[in-house]
């Protein structure tokens, strides 16, 4: 009950701030819609709506990242936060809190992502709707990077660092923009020991049939997901008892 | 009944002695004021009570329990009203009340009863249902006193309560302080001579992080062979030996 009280309040925060909304599901859109404009003029096989759709989906969740982190911080920055710690809620309440809120609003934007798609040509079928589950590692990995940021940096910081920094590299090195080819070799194996570029290729081996390459994907975006969700959970709990000090 | 207990309780912070051998017996239904220049130590000795920090020395109990070993029984039991007004910014005043409610375990229909009782009880029909980003500091300052009381704690910590306010709303919160004696016991820290004078039945001097006295206001003039308070808090704070058996 304590926990789902605080996680109603994060809920109402960043549903109520209009920024989560129109960045976080309005401007993924809009890059739908632009590159799906670029596509229909000069053929790109990258920007195909079944190409495009897993990566910009993908794209969007590190808006959501970003939300995440600054009501963290902004919330650790605020005497509000001496008020909960002061209250009988337990480590688990807070990550557990922060973290179940994200989870619908990630799904409710990949599924306005896909609904898009859609409109825009992507055949409907069942596909679609395995794919958001391929991708729903991904989602917890972004989830855990804005915990962490959160937790480690102030709100001015994390928009430093998630707005500019994770979104570009999220989008750069995830195979969506361009084919991580052109990368060159060394940057191309950089990328791919990331989860980005994962994250996506199993959206759209999953949009493309391609079934048997899904779960090595997810498997390496789920390892970083438990990874950095473990790492954001240690430095959380740390930085919450040196804030009360 | 005793509500606390303090014995040679000190925090240090780098270099930085905060508190230093806090010896404070403080019984239930007393307002109890610490009352001190910035950097006495107040906040410090409010954060270890309500279990925010640990003391680097020495333990407390706390309605019989040790901040030590019983924070999370601790916790369950106090409120706390921070320096800085402590509310949810994009959330109404009712639900900032429901919220606290929920966390302190309420279930849902619990947590809108006592809101709507804390709405009646403390005047805050007029602003119940707007964002409180969006209200004067006066006002966020009474709701966070009333999410401070909504949960009916033994115990409340306000670490300087009016801080920042303007008279007409210093006067309603010290009423609402006031009515709360002998009801609760409450840990009161301030700066202002005026505002320990009215509200406190004892007040705790704190000077460099040590109690340099404790008692009622007659009884510090009395201790200090001054008449006006102002006088006494200089002269206690500036000299003598710190009080060593509160």
């Amino acid at each position: 009950m304590k926990m789902l009280s605080f996680a109603r309040r994060n809920r109402k925060e960043m549903l109520r701030d209009p920024l989560t909304f129109g960045f976080g599901i309005g401007f993924p859109l809009i890059l739908l819609l632009l590159l799906s404009l670029i596509q229909a003029n000069v053929p790109v096989p990258m920007f195909q709506i079944d190409a495009l759709t897993p990566g910009v989906a993908a794209f969007g969740l590190s808006f959501v990242s970003l939300f995440s982190g600054m009501t963290i911080a902004k919330d650790r920055a605020n005497a509000l936060m001496l008020r909960l710690l002061t209250s009988p809620m337990k480590a688990s309440d807070f990550i557990l809190g922060y973290t179940l809120p994200l989870l619908p609003l990630m799904l409710a934007q990949m599924g306005v992502c896909y609904l898009a798609a859609i409109a825009l040509g992507l055949e409907c079928s069942l596909r679609i709707p395995l794919a958001l589950v391929c991708q729903l590692p991904a989602a917890f990995l972004f989830i855990a990077l804005g915990l962490l940021c959160g937790s480690v940096f102030t709100d001015k910081q994390v928009g430093g660092v998630c707005g500019a920094l994770l979104t570009n590299l999220s989008a750069w090195l995830s195979g969506t923009w361009f084919d991580l080819a052109f990368l060159g070799k060394d940057l191309q194996r950089f990328a791919q020991c990331l989860p980005f570029c994962h994250g996506v290729d199993a959206g759209r081996y999953a949009l493309g049939g391609e079934y048997g390459k899904i779960l090595p994907e997810m498997l390496w975006v789920m390892g970083y997901a438990a990874a950095l969700l473990l790492l954001a959970v240690i430095l959380f709990t740390k930085k919450m008892r040196s804030d009360a000090c | 009944m005793k509500a606390i207990e303090a014995k040679n309780l000190s925090k240090v912070y780098g270099k930085k002695q905060a508190v230093d051998r806090l010896h404070l017996s403080v019984e239930a239904g007393e307002l109890l004021a610490l009352l001190g220049v910035n950097g006495a130590g107040k906040t410090t000795t409010i954060k270890i009570l309500s279990c925010l920090t640990r003391p680097t020395a020495g333990d407390a109990l706390v309605l019989g329990h040790s901040i030590a070993k019983e924070p999370e029984r601790i916790k369950s039991c106090i409120g706390v009203s921070p320096q800085e007004t402590a509310v949810a910014a994009n959330l109404t005043a009712r639900e900032n009340l429901e919220f606290i409610c929920g966390i302190h375990g309420y279930g849902a229909k619990d947590a809108k009863q006592e809101a709507a009782a804390s709405v009646e009880q403390y005047g805050l029909e007029e602003i119940a249902d707007r964002r409180t980003k969006h209200l004067s500091g006066g006002w966020q300052r009474r709701l966070s006193i009333a999410m401070a009381l909504i949960t009916k704690p033994e115990i409340l910590f306000l670490d300087e309560p009016t801080l920042g306010l303007d008279i007409l709303a210093r006067r309603e919160l010290w009423e609402i302080i006031q009515s709360l004696k002998g009801k609760t016991t409450v840990i009161l820290t301030t700066h202002d001579l005026e505002e320990a004078e009215a509200l406190s039945d004892r007040v705790a001097i704190l000077a460099g992080g040590r109690l340099r006295a404790l008692g009622t206001v007659d009884e510090l003039n009395k201790l200090a062979g001054k008449s006006r308070f102002e006088d006494t808090f200089v002269a206690l704070c500036q000299g003598g030996t710190p009080h060593e058996n509160a």
